[in-house]
């Protein structure tokens, strides 16, 4: 739902805190600093993660960061909480034949899902690799930049969050702020985290990535249709990652990556129906998963096509 | 009302004890100070801008701080390595000399924990990680795992030292039924902080460097080594400002143990670099980083020499009888030992398991000033505290500062002997 800017509630600016109006603005301090005592209060006493929310206190957040968000961007911005639907668990599929390394999904994904340019975060890293030694990390290079795609003797490997089944982010996490949904997103509670990072040294993909400054989204560029669990802005500190756009795809649209991919190499559907896309691909194509020695179980599959 | 009179004078008396001493004492007061300062500086800009103020990056997303928490959870088992002998063998020399062991236990854990703070990126939501305030998420998560068993341990030998010091000061002998249950249960508790820290890396398969089982071993003897150098150190420095004695035969003891640690250390690290050079699988990248670089990116060798030097040599000191007991001889091995496990822990192990990350990019770690300040600072703080706590521990073991209804001073340490478990 959309919900205009609230009228008639200006922001006093900082620097006019002087003389009568400080008093104000100190009071307006104590009562923000009351609210989240008692906030904290409250959340020590109740559930704590968005998971555990009941409804009507999720609701409340998710007014109360619409209110928020729209005022620091200056646009009607929605956050979601889509649930996700029953009998389905997404999976990806990607065609390493069909690859050229443009990397038009990386910055599709970084529009869709608000992440911040400055400092820089991308979900999708797109690697080259030699077609001498095959899939080999070891040997790979993020930071190609020819002049034209793909280049003589490679091909490319774009990796995000692999969405594992045996997911060793999420049992690592030492306070529940990351878990696996039903549909199999892996996904993050940015209010709970606490930045310990233990997440990234636990992914063997390399597909968490940390706020490690105040992110910066530039005016215009925010994609207001957001997911509180997914491409909503994050604050400073916290760890996020790829969602399979989960603001998408639980309202049964493709992911960004997927409609940007210019050779049509990205697939996406539902694991649990026969007749789904993937499943056509897992039973007659050759797919593999990155790191099947680490028993992580992927539901993000690769497959040459050609 | 009496038990209040004696409480009121302890505070009093301690107050009193601090600040008093000499210029030598105000003068590392002051450094101390100083460095607390900077780095609470330092931490004030990180807070505001970010942990982009460091030289960690997505690609080595721990480094410093991670590496210095686990060094100094090393440097807590100090404690236990002095208390088995004196229990298992009752060798009275080093049961004298146990409370000081878990004074620095105790700083130890203060700088640990103050070190995980720094680290993470919300410190506003550190009690998201307490039992029953936030959510544990415990068994699953090792980091749940050394949560839990940091703060007992912490509150083991707190409440141990606490009341064995507050006991001496009023001139009563401790009890027995609560201090050597306690006492005994430390010893289990601070192997099981070594291991559980290194569980923490151990169990990351994505991590190939940390994921050996060999590390929790390795754990373990590097820590006995570092934790006794300090105290050997302090116990010397102790012995010349104070007419407190320690026999030569006591620190004797603790330096043989240390060599016989430090043999452990070494051989450990041997059996990691022959499976890693023999078998030339892709994992040996990261032992390579270590030892040799990578190409150009070479910023950890020197590093790792230097450690691997001062350990060796620290060995060759304490393992000849005659240099142990040399006095010269012995301080220079203490200083290599914790020089070299130090670093040892606190570059060698975090961020080698890092790079190259997991897509194969090297990013070469160095920790940024700011960093480094915070470090600095961290160090201060929990040395500051070990040394106000000894200021006001020596003289009651000493029988210089007890309360009114106390006893005439008993001669030497025998207040503060810890108890046999017989």
């Amino acid at each position: 739902m959309d919900r205009p800017l609230p009228e008639g509630t200006p922001v006093p600016a900082r620097d006019a805190a002087v003389g009568p109006a400080s008093s104000r603005l100190s009071r307006r301090e104590f009562a923000s600093c009351a609210a989240a005592a008692a906030g904290l209060l409250m959340t020590a006493c109740g559930p704590k993660r968005l998971l555990e929310f009941p409804k009507e206190r999720l609701n409340s957040r998710l007014r109360d960061l619409e209110r928020e968000y729209s005022r620091k961007f200056a646009t009607a911005v929605t956050v979601a909480d889509t649930p996700p639907m029953p009998n389905v668990l997404f999976a990806y599929a990607l065609d390493i034949s069909r690859c050229i390394g443009c990397r038009r999904c990386v910055y599709a994904c970084v529009d869709e899902n608000n992440q911040s340019r400055d400092p820089q975060v991308h979900w999708i890293r797109v690697l080259q690799m030699d077609k001498d030694r095959g899939v080999d990390f070891t040997h790979a290079d993020p930071y190609y930049q020819p002049k034209e795609v793909p280049e003589e003797n490679h091909f490319y490997v774009p990796t995000a969050c692999q969405q594992c089944r045996n997911a060793p982010c999420t049992k690592v996490c030492p306070t529940g702020a990351t878990w696996t949904d039903p549909d199999g997103i892996v996904v993050i509670d940015y209010d709970w985290c606490i930045g310990c990072r233990y997440c990234m040294a636990a992914c063997p993909y390399g597909a968490r990535h940390f706020n490690w400054g105040e992110p910066t989204i530039p005016a215009g560029k925010l994609n207001p249709k957001t997911h509180i669990l997914g491409n909503r802005p994050r604050p400073k500190g916290v760890v996020e990652k790829c969602t399979f756009c989960i603001q998408r795809t639980r309202n049964g649209r493709y992911p960004a990556c997927l409609e940007a991919c210019p050779v049509g190499a990205r697939k996406f559907g539902n694991l649990l129906d026969p007749e789904s896309e993937i499943r056509y691909i897992i039973e007659h194509k050759r797919v593999l998963v990155l790191k099947e020695d680490l028993n992580t179980m992927p539901k993000f599959f690769y497959f040459y096509a050609t | 009302m009496n038990t209040f009179r004696l409480y009121s004078r302890f505070v009093t008396g301690s107050l009193h004890l601090v600040l008093e001493g000499n210029r030598a004492y105000w003068a590392w007061l002051g450094f101390l100070g100083l460095l607390i300062i900077s780095g609470g500086l330092a931490y004030v800009g990180q807070v505001r801008t970010g942990l982009v103020v460091t030289a960690m990056r997505d690609q080595v997303s721990w480094g410093f701080y991670i590496g210095n928490f686990t060094f100094l959870v090393g440097v807590a088992a100090a404690a236990v390595v002095l208390v088995i002998p004196a229990y298992v063998y009752n060798w009275k020399p080093i049961r004298e000399i146990v409370i000081y062991g878990e004074l620095l236990a105790v700083s130890a854990i203060i700088m640990c924990l103050l070190f995980v703070v720094v680290d993470i990126g919300r410190p506003d939501r550190f009690w998201h990680i307490l039992p029953i305030v936030g959510h544990l998420n415990f068994p699953q998560s090792l980091l749940a795992w050394d949560v839990l068993v940091l703060n007992i341990y912490f509150l083991l030998n707190f409440t141990i030292v606490t009341h064995i010091l507050y006991r001496a000061f009023s001139g009563r002998d401790y009890n027995h039924k609560f201090v050597v249950p306690l006492v005994l249960l430390s010893i289990p508790m601070a192997v099981g902080i070594h291991t559980v820290t290194a569980f923490l890396y151990n169990g990351l398969a994505a991590r190939p460097y940390w994921n050996s089982s060999i590390l929790a071993p390795q754990f373990l003897a590097s820590a006995f080594c570092a934790g006794p150098a300090i105290l050997l150190i302090v116990l010397q420095v102790l012995r010349r400002f104070t007419i407190f004695e320690i026999q030569d035969q006591a620190i004797g003891k603790i330096a043989e143990l240390m060599a016989y640690a430090m043999f452990l250390n070494l051989f450990l690290h041997g059996a990691e670099a022959f499976k890693e050079y023999y078998s030339d699988t892709e994992h040996l990248l990261f032992t390579r980083y270590w030892y040799e670089g990578l190409g150009a990116h070479r910023t950890l060798v020197p590093y790792a020499w230097a450690a691997v030097t001062l350990n060796v040599v620290a060995f060759g000191l304490f393992i000849t009888p005659r240099l142990r007991n040399n006095w010269l001889a012995l301080n220079i091995g203490c200083l290599a030992t914790y020089a070299g496990c130090y670093i040892e822990k606190g570059m060698g192990l975090i961020i080698p398991g890092l790079t190259p990350d997991v897509l194969g990019e090297i990013y070469e770690y160095y920790p940024s000033p700011n960093e480094m300040r915070v470090a600095a600072g961290v160090f201060a703080l929990g040395f500051l505290i070990f040394t106000l706590m000894l200021k006001v521990a020596v003289p009651i073991s000493l029988g210089e500062f007890q309360g009114p209804e106390a006893n005439a001073p008993r001669a030497g340490t025998a207040n503060v002997a810890v108890p046999h478990p017989g």
